[in-house]
């Protein structure tokens, strides 16, 4: 009797969860815009200095369409430019378990705001603060560290890596 | 030995009688639930499943009119709007109609019609009902968890491929196909072999009834056509799943493909759906004009011919995309050909009641609703085959009210004169007739007040599949009619229902043959007993029990002590060899139990698809190991049959 | 215009600016005659059968007996009603190839070429021309000389959408992976609405456009005004408002030529002010809406691109002025 009670309970607990995959949020608060706590150095030889631990976790990274709004954002506000498609070019890349300034969802979103030195521009107000924790996701999701059923499959054009959801898990080296 | 013996009617024994009974009994308790298999028990629980599924469908379709009520409403946003008209095609589409129409009704009724003991190959029966049921389920669990697929019933790539569809809405819609796909499949190969191998004797194909007629040529449809559909959405869920590029244009996939297979199968959906109201409408006009049907050849040739020409129409779905001139010209005289056989049908069943003596019961009201209803989708129909009428209101409401038009007046018009001609057969009760006529004059009215409206919105501009739409655009008050009018049509399927519940306790006793209809159902009980018929007919003419000789002779020495029924060979039905058929059994349920945990796990992960394949492999297995009293029954006939030898 | 009932009738169930009825175009004129030809025919089919059908009710539910004697004369009827029908199903087919040619026909003498370009949830269009400084893009508002042929050349950059002005001809699909050509042409000036008509996500509700005929000369003068960049803004306020819109999420989408807004993500916005809808025909083009547009799109239009903005009244007052004077 009390294993039905796990299994009922873990069925609804999937339930759930499929409904915060599934949810289409237009108009909703980000986690934070507070980027004052960022404590990332700027320091030339040693970059990144000291990460602290991040606790804000983004709720994003379980909503399979924040991700993919990320991701379109991702082309469309030209962080292909530099980044491409994760590889890294000009910019470092982004499926690897390599975080200059920090791989966590708070770190990924201050820098992109903040802007780093050698070439990262500062989008402060230009991008909105919904939209900036979706391309924070959607950068997670590129060294698969997201749930595969809410990282993105291919998309529609010239494949050049594995799609997100089938990435291996780069976890971020501390 | 010669099978039948032409000797008349003996009264069989009481304890034969009995021996038959327990023979043929479905298997009691909650356990036994789960180990049915006769066709009466089977189709019973499709045709009220699906009957469920249409309440359902039903009650999108009243949020989507409540959403529609006025411009710019709120109450449902577009997201949700999305999902419900998306699920209320699927459902409507895919969990009602085919399995009503096709697998409910024939599965009930082809059996008994034919004059047999059970459908060929009871057990995949089983297993079909089980895997429609658990794929109906599934996507309508994942609705009410916010995972309703999204891109319309069609799925049209790329709105529903991996770019533009994020998250596991379209996987459940492409896992559904399957489900409901294999158990239709699974019906229509049991359908073609039970017509073919188990008719009475006498019952030559010319003599076939109507309805089985259609039932079986709806079978090769479905054969022909759900491999389209299944290959188009494995296709789909292979791009979302497994990142192949069957539709991604960048690698060399196409976008038009995608649309090229579905209505491959869609189109012929539509037949599929229809063709077996027409056979309920052959059956209906027979029996309350009281005589044989006007023109049985051209009728049979006319569903024959819908059935062919099903395949070669499917372009005019898509006469917008740009194909090339010539191409589109032969699919537009296509589709107005297969006009022609709809209308050589309708000329016959109005001679036909020209030539009888009308009895103006329910059943043949509800024919009256079909003929004006399906009579104007028709001509709808015939306008969307011109192309530049074609490419002006494609995708409009013009288009909503063409296709309501000619699927609820072709199926569900008939399918509801059905229910009151075959209640008293399954339950052996009538139906409330003051109650059926409420029933009939509201639906009616209501539809026609829903659905009239929505050609002058297709012709004022309003496109279909919008959430919304502007005050200023004059769309307004039509909607505002439709969305009464749908209000009517909830009322009157409520009234429905109470009738149902009503007349199943209450309702007059019907006996054998209330309606003194002609075809082979009506020569047994109300409701019919497990084993069907007490001794297996023979047939003298088109309606069985109207042509039947004063000494009709019955079918002798078939077993009573085992589920032995008689095979008769394929044109004219002579008596050919005896069968056993299956026992009860609870595999077909594990089967489709582990059935359903393969395409549910293979939505979420490639893998699903491999460690899936083990319990189906087990559960197979165990389903046709040979044992217990199916393996015992064997052994005596066998050794029966070597001492004869 | 005669005001009787039926006509009254007649424009309530047919009426309306976005009309398949109200044909402004050679092809839909042709569609239109098409339409009326079936409507009768079609009519007269209805009326026959259910004449038929409830004389058969009425002469039979009486009957004493049936009636086989008279089989072989229905058999003639049937067949002779199925002839009639073979014909009349033939003469369509006939009117069918005969209009698609004519509705399809490419014309490309002396035409105009624009391309369309479909979005979630809005129009690119693209007037080409072998001079590229020649070239105009606009969005959601096409305007075309009177009498003259366009030939409309169509593509996706993302899903499916289908372009469908019902006063100027049948609809297009837009297939990503796919450039198709058709041809429109308006007989008078005036403004005509056209709307998607593919189901293509959220907003497929509020995908709107209008096609706009002007007199030869007042289309060249259009033209001519589309192609210079943006006007400088010549007071401090709309200084202001430029600078809100380079320093803004603005810049991340929309283009304004002449400024560094240089991003085709979104609708071209160097000339907002002189077209007469905003997002894609939803609202009018007025200050009031789009100062709801900018700040509240996601409740106008829930799902589509645009973010929601949160902007300083002072702020959101000089954006709208500058834009205002973006003619």
């Amino acid at each position: 009797m009390k294993r039905l009670y796990f299994i009922v309970i873990g069925f609804v607990a999937l339930l759930l969860a499929s409904c915060e995959r599934e949810q289409r949020r237009f108009q909703q608060g980000a986690p934070s815009t507070d980027t004052s706590q960022s404590h990332a150095s700027m320091d030339e030889i040693y970059p990144g200095g000291a990460r602290p631990p991040s606790n804000v976790a983004n709720v994003y990274e379980e909503n399979a369409y924040m991700v993919s709004e990320g991701k379109r954002l991702y082309e469309q506000y030209n962080c292909v430019g530099c980044h491409f498609h994760g590889g890294g070019g000009i910019g470092p890349p982004l499926m690897d378990a390599d975080w200059i300034y920090g791989g966590e969802p708070q770190n990924i979103h201050d820098t992109i705001v903040e802007g780093r030195p050698n070439g990262m521009p500062s989008f402060r107000g230009k991008i909105p603060d919904q939209q900036v924790w979706e391309i924070t996701a959607y950068v997670r999701s590129m060294s698969g560290l997201l749930r595969k059923d809410v990282a993105p499959g291919r998309s529609d054009d010239m494949s050049i890596k594995k799609p997100e959801e089938s990435q291996k898990p780069e976890p971020p080296k501390k | 030995m010669n099978p039948v013996d032409t000797k008349p009617i003996e009264r069989s024994a009481t304890d034969e009688l009995l021996q038959l009974a327990e023979t043929w009994r479905e298997p009691p308790g909650f356990w036994g639930w789960f180990r049915c298999v006769h066709h009466q028990t089977i189709g019973k629980r499709y045709i009220v499943t699906a009957f469920i599924f249409f309440l359902l469908g039903g009650i999108l379709a009243a949020l989507m009119r409540m959403q529609l009520i006025r411009p710019e409403n709120r109450f449902l946003g577009p997201d949700l709007y999305n999902q419900i008209f998306t699920m209320h095609g699927t459902t409507m589409m895919f969990l009602f109609a085919v399995p009503m129409m096709f697998e409910a009704l024939a599965v009930y009724l082809v059996p008994l019609m034919v004059g047999t003991r059970n459908i060929a190959f009871p057990r995949l029966n089983a297993y079909s009902y089980y895997l429609y049921l658990f794929g109906a389920i599934m996507v309508w669990v994942a609705l009410l968890t916010n995972t309703g697929p999204d891109a319309g019933w069609f799925s049209y790539v790329p709105l529903s491929g991996p770019g533009f569809a994020p998250g596991k809405r379209v996987d459940f819609w492409a896992q559904m196909i399957t489900f409901t796909e294999v158990s239709a499949l699974a019906v229509a190969v049991e359908i073609v072999v039970t017509v073919f191998k188990l008719r009475a004797p006498g019952m030559s194909l010319n003599r076939l009834p109507m309805m089985v007629w259609a039932e079986t040529i709806v079978s090769f449809l479905v054969i022909f056509a759900m491999p389209a559909i299944m290959l188009s959405s494995s296709m789909l869920i292979l791009d979302r799943l497994v990142s192949t590029h069957f539709f991604n244009p960048a690698e060399g996939g196409d976008a038009l493909l995608y649309q090229h297979l579905f209505w491959f199968f869609g189109h012929p959906e539509v037949y599929i759906i229809f063709i077996p109201g027409l056979g309920i409408v052959s059956t209906i006009v027979a029996t309350f004009s009281r005589r044989h049907i006007f023109g049985y050849m051209v009728l049979v040739l006319s569903l024959i011919a819908t059935g062919f020409l099903g395949f070669g129409v499917w372009v005019h779905h898509m006469f917008a995309t740009g194909i090339a001139g010539m191409g589109r010209s032969f699919f537009s005289a296509a589709s107005m050909m297969i006009s022609i056989p709809t209308t050589v049908q309708i000329f016959c069943w109005l001679a036909t009641l020209w030539g009888g003596k009308l009895n103006i019961k329910l059943p043949l009201l509800w024919i009256f609703g079909f003929f004006f209803v399906l009579v104007m989708g028709g001509l709808t129909g015939v306008m969307l085959g011109v192309i530049p009428v074609d490419i002006q209101v494609h995708d409009t409401y013009f288009v909503v009210a063409h296709f309501h038009y000619v699927l609820i007046g072709g199926a569900v018009f008939p399918l509801f004169g059905g229910f009151y001609y075959w209640f008293p057969k399954i339950t052996g009760r009538m139906l409330n007739h003051t109650l059926g006529n409420w029933h009939f004059w509201l639906f009616s009215i209501g539809f026609n007040m829903t659905f009239f409206p929505m050609h002058s919105l297709g012709l004022k501009g309003m496109p279909r599949r919008i959430y919304t739409y502007q005050p200023e655009m004059g769309w307004t008050t039509l909607n505002r009619i439709a969305t009464f009018g749908a209000g009517l049509m909830f009322i009157a399927v409520l009234l429905f229902l109470i009738n149902v519940f009503w007349s199943r306790r209450r309702g007059v006793v019907a006996g054998e043959n209330p309606w003194g209809a002609g075809t082979l159902e009506w020569a047994t009980s109300s409701p019919p007993p497990p084993y069907n018929f007490v001794e297996l007919p023979t047939v003298n003419g088109r309606e069985a029990v109207w042509d039947a000789a004063p000494n009709q002779p019955v079918v002798r020495g078939l077993r009573t002590d085992m589920r032995e029924v008689l095979a008769t060979n394929v044109l004219d039905a002579d008596p050919d060899h005896k069968e056993l058929m299956p026992e009860p059994t609870i595999w077909p349920f594990l089967a489709a139990l582990a059935t359903t945990f393969l395409f549910i796990a293979s939505i979420f992960t490639p893998w699903g698809l491999v460690w899936g394949l083990f319990p189906v492999a087990v559960t197979m297995t165990g389903w046709f190991w040979p044992k217990g009293k199916d393996k015992v029954n064997q052994e005596i006939v066998e050794a029966e049959d070597a001492a004869r030898a | 215009m005669k005001h009787s009932a039926f006509s009254n009738l007649g424009s309530f169930l047919l009426g309306g600016n976005h009309s398949v009825t109200s044909p402004a175009s050679p092809q839909a004129h042709q569609i239109n005659g098409i339409w009326w030809l079936m409507f009768w025919v079609c009519g007269a089919a209805f009326v026959l059968t259910m004449l038929s059908m409830a004389g058969a009710i009425w002469r039979r539910r009486k009957a004493i007996e049936v009636d086989h004697a008279r089989d072989s004369r229905r058999a003639a009827f049937v067949a002779l009603a199925s002839g009639i029908v073979v014909v009349v199903l033939f003469v369509f087919l006939v009117a069918s190839a005969v209009g698609m040619k004519k509705t399809e026909y490419i014309e490309t003498r002396n035409a105009l070429t624009i391309q369309i370009i479909g979005h979630q949830w809005w129009w690119e269009i693209i007037y080409n021309d072998p001079v590229p400084s020649q070239i105009v893009t606009t969005a959601n508002e096409i305007h075309v000389p009177v009498g003259k042929p366009v030939l409309i050349l169509t593509s996706s950059r993302d899903v499916i959408h289908s372009f469908w002005a019902p006063n100027l001809n049948g609809k297009r699909d837009l297939i990503p992976g796919y450039q198709t050509a058709f041809w429109i042409q308006a007989d008078h000036p005036g403004v005509y609405r056209g709307q998607c008509a593919e189901f293509c996500g959220h907003q497929h509700a509020h995908m709107g456009f209008e096609v706009i005929a002007d007199p030869a000369g007042k289309y060249e003068q259009w033209k001519a005004a589309q192609i210079l960049p943006a006007k400088e803004p010549e007071d401090d306020v709309k200084r202001h408002g430029r600078e809100v819109f380079l320093s803004h999420p603005c810049v991340m989408c929309h283009t304004i030529r002449g400024t560094d807004a240089g991003s085709r993500v979104g609708p071209d916005l160097t000339h907002l002010a002189s077209r007469g809808t905003i997002a894609a025909g939803t609202l009018k083009n007025t200050t009031g809406n789009l100062a709801g547009w900018i700040m509240n799109s996601q409740s106008i239009k829930p799902g589509n691109h645009m973010p929601s903005m949160s902007l300083q009244p002072d702020d959101l007052q000089a954006l709208l002025a500058y834009l205002g004077s973006l003619q």
